[in-house]
């Protein structure tokens, strides 16, 4: 995939982070690669929460990590607030860090059991300096571990607390404040509600939804489930096997959409409502990343496949305003 | 254990049409020893399942799914632990049977299969020379023969070149055909009752959705019932005749799928089913959460378990012991005071749905449900 510029011109301004034709791929053994992201160009909206799906592998999880330079890239180019981040090293990405942040899926090993959650949300605050660049004083660091708190809906005292005494959801309340307590624009998460359980993942939905609006954060929410990232998201990027094969506005996207992949993957979702309209499902297994399908990376799956797909690789391309998607021959909007 | 079983007992589901139930279960209980004490892990479950239907038991993580289905195959090995009550297989009582007896039951007539299938294959054989094993096991066939047998079942569950697929080691395919792999095992001997706990949980929604037309499809082409285990209210929808709430290893609410969803009679099964993002139809600003989380057996409460997070609590929630099933439908039950006292909960406000058929089952509530309260947990 090779399609650059994609930025939205539609939407103005200029993006938070952008990246073009990104690639990370990883060796394995016998001399074989793993093109894990395979040509990712994309923009990231000041104030947008843009959601990120796809099924397990298809590369989510790294090109967040390759967002915020947790990993090295394999080529193309990042840019953060107008900056080239591409090959920062660590100690030129460190100011960089305190605004942009991660937030994982599994809670409790992102969480050291043997710290208080009070000297876990303080030692961002103690390695950075505050914003008139000298260490932080004891007392700021308390007020704002406090504020932080707040933030999350956790009472103060839980600051002295152990991650165990804290349930699921409580936890991921923590590491919310955590990835806040520097004060981020841009804050990465990866899966976050996914090991929660049903009854418990609304609210830390609902959580992000109200930090982003209360902060003015920006998101790049990383998810397999449809519907959660539907509800967090101003526009979805939907990937298959590394590559982003539809973007756009996430209704425009889940409802109307373009890409053979995308109708597959919304009709495939069990909806909690009985007699609603089951679709076939789509045939076939995702292809190993090793060893990608030629042209169109979904035509082994694809309904509609043709005879071009086999062997042209469709570009990321603009099909009406604001929606983008990579197939020869997308879907009519209704 | 105090009886809390309703007197009218669990009613089959409108589809089933054969008189003996092929599963009756009683008020089973499990309890494992833990700091000098029994801890109740699963109380008073009931359910009934017919021939050819699917239950669905549903619940979060640590309801106690998995320790009913490992209670029912005698699959529970802890020291101490303690099962109750009664399980009928085909009228033959499954508590308190023997080891030996129950270990034919499980190889013939009742099969299990797992969110993993790692944990029924061995790494170190093909999976076609297992499945030859398990078929050889119950059945005087040469290995040729066997072989036949584990390459049509294979291909009856949508396996791709089967005959090559089956001298693949587990590891070499991938999670979709694995899955297929450890149903056709389980199949393999035609059992009466599959029980599948969580066995899409790990695939992803494009494989999930074959694994469960297969699953459908097992009562007409194997006269197979399944109990299915699972925490996700839309695999429910879409799959089971019947369902069963569990909510701390309590039975909550139960009853046939259709009505369970258009008018749960639990405030749990109610909060949940609107706790759950739409993908279909307006986007809601703020989700309708639950408050709190699950209580560990530990700390559940006395009275109704989920009393701490029920937004319509009040006094007689709390005493012991928790509120009986009681009816609130035809063949539909729930575990709640609400109806006995008169006031039954609204129907079910189904979000305009864009998936089609749904918008036949849309029903206008007569007093809008309430917005849970927003408290951190
Ligand atoms: N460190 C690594 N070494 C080798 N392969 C990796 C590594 N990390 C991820 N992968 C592979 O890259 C692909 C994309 O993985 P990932 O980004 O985790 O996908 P997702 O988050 O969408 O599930 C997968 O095939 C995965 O196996
Ligand atoms: N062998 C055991 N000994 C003690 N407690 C157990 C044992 N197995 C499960 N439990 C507890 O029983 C509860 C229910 O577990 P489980 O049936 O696995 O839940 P589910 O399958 O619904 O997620 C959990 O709190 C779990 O910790
Ligand atoms: S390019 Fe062809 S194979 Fe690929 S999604 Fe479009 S129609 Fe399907
Ligand atoms: S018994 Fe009371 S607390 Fe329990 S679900 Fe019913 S109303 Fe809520
Ligand atoms: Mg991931
Ligand atoms: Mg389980």
């Amino acid at each position: 995939m090779s399609a650059f510029p994609v930025s939205s011109p539609e939407q103005g301004g200029a993006p938070l982070l952008s990246v073009r034709a990104l690639r990370k791929t990883y060796s394995l053994p016998r001399g074989q690669t793993l093109k894990a992201v395979d040509g990712v160009s994309l923009d990231v909206l000041p104030g947008e929460v843009l959601g990120l799906v796809g099924e397990s592998g298809c590369g989510k999880s790294t090109l967040g990590r390759c967002l915020l330079r947790l990993t090295d890239v394999s080529s193309g180019q990042i840019t953060f607030e107008g900056q080239d981040i591409t090959h920062l090293g660590e100690r030129a990405l460190r100011p960089l860090r305190q605004r942009m942040q991660m937030v994982f899926q599994d809670s409790y090993a992102s969480l050291n059991p043997r710290r208080r959650i009070g000297d876990l949300l303080a030692e961002p605050l103690r390695v950075h300096p505050g914003p008139d660049g000298r260490k932080r004083p004891a007392a700021a660091i308390t007020a704002r571990l406090h504020e932080l708190m707040d933030l999350v809906s956790l009472p103060v005292t839980a600051l002295d607390r152990y991650p165990h005494e804290f349930s699921g959801g409580q936890r991921q309340r923590i590491n919310i404040a955590r990835a806040l307590a520097l004060s981020p624009r841009l804050v990465v998460a990866d899966e976050p509600v996914s090991a929660l359980d049903v009854s418990v993942q609304a609210q830390i939905v609902n959580l992000f939804a109200d930090l982003q609006a209360q902060l003015g954060l920006t998101y790049v929410f990383v998810a397999h489930d449809l519907a959660v990232v539907r509800q967090i998201s101003t526009r979805v990027a939907v990937m298959y096997l590394g590559a982003v094969v539809e973007l756009g506005e996430t209704d425009d996207v889940l409802h109307h959409p373009a890409h053979p992949y995308t109708a597959a993957l919304t009709q495939a979702v069990p909806r909690p409502v009985v007699g609603a309209s089951r679709h076939p499902p789509l045939r076939g297994d995702i292809p190993s990343p090793v060893a990608r399908p030629s042209g169109c990376r979904f035509h082994t799956r694809c309904p509609m496949v043709q005879d071009r797909c086999r062997v042209e690789d469709p570009a990321l391309h603009t099909v009406r305003p604001g929606h983008q998607v990579a197939c020869h021959f997308p879907l009519a909007a209704d | 254990m105090p009886d809390n079983f309703p007197s009218a007992p669990v009613q089959p589901s409108p589809t089933q049409h054969t008189a003996a139930p092929l599963l009756a279960v009683r008020n089973l209980c499990v309890s494992f020893p833990s700091g000098g004490r029994m801890i109740p892990i699963v109380e008073n479950v009931s359910f009934t399942l017919a021939e050819r239907d699917i239950l669905g038991l549903v619940g979060e993580s640590g309801s106690g799914k998995s320790v009913t289905a490992m209670a029912l195959m005698g699959l529970i090995d802890s020291p101490g632990v303690q099962i109750t009550g009664s399980a009928l297989f085909r009228g033959q009582e499954l508590v308190g049977l023997p080891q030996k007896q129950l270990r034919r039951l499980r190889g013939r007539q009742i099969a299990m299969i797992f969110q993993d299938p790692m944990t029924a294959f061995t790494p170190v054989y093909t999976i076609g020379w297992q499945i030859d094993e398990q078929i050889r096991a119950h059945e005087r066939l040469s290995r040729k023969q066997a072989r036949a047998r584990t390459v049509d079942l294979l291909a009856e569950m949508g396996v791709p070149d089967p005959a090559r697929t089956a001298d693949r080691y587990p590891h070499q395919l991938s999670g979709g055909l694995r899955q297929r792999a450890m149903i056709a095992m389980a199949l393999s001997c035609n059992p009466a009752l599959l029980i599948a706990d969580e066995p899409t949980t790990a695939l992803d929604v494009t494989v999930q959705a074959q694994i469960l037309d297969l699953i459908r499809g097992l009562r007409t082409a194997y006269g197979s019932s399944v109990l299915l285990i699972t925490h996700d209210m839309g695999v429910v929808a879409e799959t089971c005749d019947t369902t069963l709430v569990l909510y701390s290893g309590r039975v909550a609410e139960t009853g046939p799928t259709q009505a369970l969803f258009a008018q749960p009679g639990h405030p749990y099964t109610a909060a949940l089913l609107a706790s759950i993002p739409p993908l279909d139809g307006p986007r809601p600003e703020r989700l309708p959460a639950i408050a709190g989380a699950p209580p560990v057996p530990l700390e559940r409460p006395a009275g109704c378990a989920f009393s701490p997070r029920c937004h319509y609590v009040h006094e007689a929630c709390l005493p012991a012991p928790p509120p009986p099933l009681v009816p609130v439908g035809p063949h539909q039950s729930a575990a709640c005071v609400l109806s006995t006292e008169g006031t039954p909960l609204p129907p079910r406000l189904i979000s305009a749905c864009a998936s089609a058929a749904a918008s036949i089952r849309h029903q206008a509530a007569p007093t809008p449900p309430p917005s849970h309260g927003e408290v951190s947990p």
